[in-house]
């Protein structure tokens, strides 16, 4: 059983269309990453998985029960909230769960995401890699069966991206389905188990990391270049 | 008249004074709240109506909206609203005042990124719960220096009630000046507005610094 299955999507912002009948599945506990240049439709492939935004045709069906998380590019913290009840309040009072149970899940969440002692921070004091990894324990929280990222570390200095990369990575071991749209390449190729290069609103190719990096097609050779000389 | 008769007298108008202040916030704050989701409203019909009465209540006189609650249903229908003039004062001043409330609210709603609706919808909160839980505490903040502007405002307002000879603090002291021909009662009233806002403006400065804990 496929945990999410999206087929021939499609969905157009006035003239413009952005997703030309898409099809993508993510199998459970799989590790996909979305790939591809700026304007290729990543963004809005997860907006209308995670029913953010409408879709012009096409289905959207996730396994029965599934759960899904999304953490974004600008995290999207509640500021009036400290770390704690940033991560607590939606399992307290959407899951309903009690206080003691969601906080002591809250606090192992937390240290997990290397955050031990900010519990009671509220967003503005922390970096922004910080701010992801409560933003990141805040979606684990609710338990998800499939965490969607939509460049989770593009907002942040380089020296923050690795950390919140090491914490997501680390997630591995969760056994949830991931999919994850990045520009760093080296860490959808490491931690994928399958890469979609997105082009023009289309699927240019799709397949194991190694597949899609050591691609010979022009455009994936035309994208990629500009990474892999890095 | 001596000083001390003087006061006395004023005295006697102060709670009247409060009991317009305080009964004005007590309804304007949450009509102004169902004025504004009026006004957010998706149904155009509904939003443009809202729209409209909020420009004419912002756009003419308090004074004129008061004497028009007052005595508009004895010219129209031949009967008062109440003997009891504090309720006609407190009507027009409500609905006056929930129309600026009503514009606050809105402007510190629609401030809010929409990354705070999708975050807490991706959550699972119900639109209800978004708006209690995560919205409305963050637009409460923001627009709280707004708020307290009203607030003054509405102090000094209070004195428009003599325009219906309700006998409040400021009507009762317009007529000592006229009866005795003196300017004190004036420089009393000045004093005791002067120093009400004083109290409205370290009240409202506690709050705001309670919400500092977070920016
Ligand atoms: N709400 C919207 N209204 C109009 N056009 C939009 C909207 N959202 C996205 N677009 C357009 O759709 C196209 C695809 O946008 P999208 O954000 O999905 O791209 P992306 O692959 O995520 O790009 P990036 O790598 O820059 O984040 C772009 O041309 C964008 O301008
Ligand atoms: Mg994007």
């Amino acid at each position: 059983m496929k945990m999410l299955e999206m087929k021939n999507i499609r969905k157009s912002f006035g003239e413009h269309e952005v997703l030309k009948d898409i099809s993508v599945s993510v199998g459970s506990g799989e590790i996909v990453s979305i790939i591809g240049p700026s304007g290729s439709g990543k963004t809005t492939l997860l907006r209308i998985a995670t029913a953010l935004e409408t879709l012009d045709s096409g289905t959207v069906q996730y396994a029965p029960d599934a759960h899904f998380g999304l953490v974004f590019q600008q995290f999207n913290l509640f500021p009036h909230m400290s770390c704690l009840q940033n991560v607590t309040d939606a399992p307290i009072h959407v899951l309903k769960k009690t206080k003691e149970e969601a906080e002591e899940q809250a606090m192992k969440l937390l240290k997990r995401m290397g955050l031990e002692g900010k519990e009671k921070l509220y967003p503005y004091q922390l970096s922004g890699g910080q701010q992801q990894r409560v933003a990141i324990a805040r979606a684990l929280a609710t338990d998800p069966d499939i965490l969607f990222f939509d460049e989770p570390t593009s907002a942040l200095d380089p020296e923050l991206t690795a950390e919140v990369l090491k914490v997501i990575k680390s997630l591995a071991d969760l056994h949830i389905a991931m999919v994850i749209v990045t520009h760093e390449m080296a860490f959808a190729r490491d931690i994928s188990d399958r890469v979609i290069f997105m082009d023009q609103g289309m699927i240019a190719l799709e397949g194991t990391p190694d597949q899609v990096f050591d691609s010979d097609s022009e455009r994936a050779v035309a994208f990629l270049g500009r990474y892999n000389n890095i | 008249m001596t000083l001390g008769t003087m006061i006395l007298k004023m005295g006697e108008g102060m709670g009247k004074t409060c009991a317009i202040f305080f009964l004005t916030l007590l309804f304007s704050l949450p009509l102004g709240m169902l004025v504004a989701f009026l006004r957010m409203s998706k149904n155009k019909v509904i939003s443009a109506i809202t729209r409209f009465i909020i420009s004419v209540l912002r756009g003419t006189p308090l004074m004129l909206q008061l004497l028009a609650v007052t005595y508009g249903p004895y010219y129209i229908f031949g009967a008062t609203v109440s003997r009891n003039k504090l309720i006609p004062v407190v009507i027009a001043f409500s609905i006056n005042y929930a129309a600026y409330f009503a514009e606050i609210y809105r402007g510190g709603i629609e401030s809010m990124s929409p990354g705070q609706y999708e975050a807490a919808k991706i959550l699972g909160y119900s639109k209800g719960q978004t708006f209690l839980r995560i919205i409305l505490p963050q637009v409460f903040k923001r627009i709280l220096p707004s708020i307290t502007n009203e607030v003054v405002t509405l102090v000094k307002d209070t004195s428009i009630a003599f325009t219906v000879s309700y006998q409040e603090m400021f009507t009762i002291g317009k007529q000592i000046a006229n009866s005795q021909t003196s300017f004190v009662p004036f420089i009393v009233a000045g004093v005791f507005y002067f120093a009400f806002n004083a109290i409205v403006d370290f009240i409202m400065g506690r709050v705001e610094k309670k919400l500092d804990y977070y920016k």
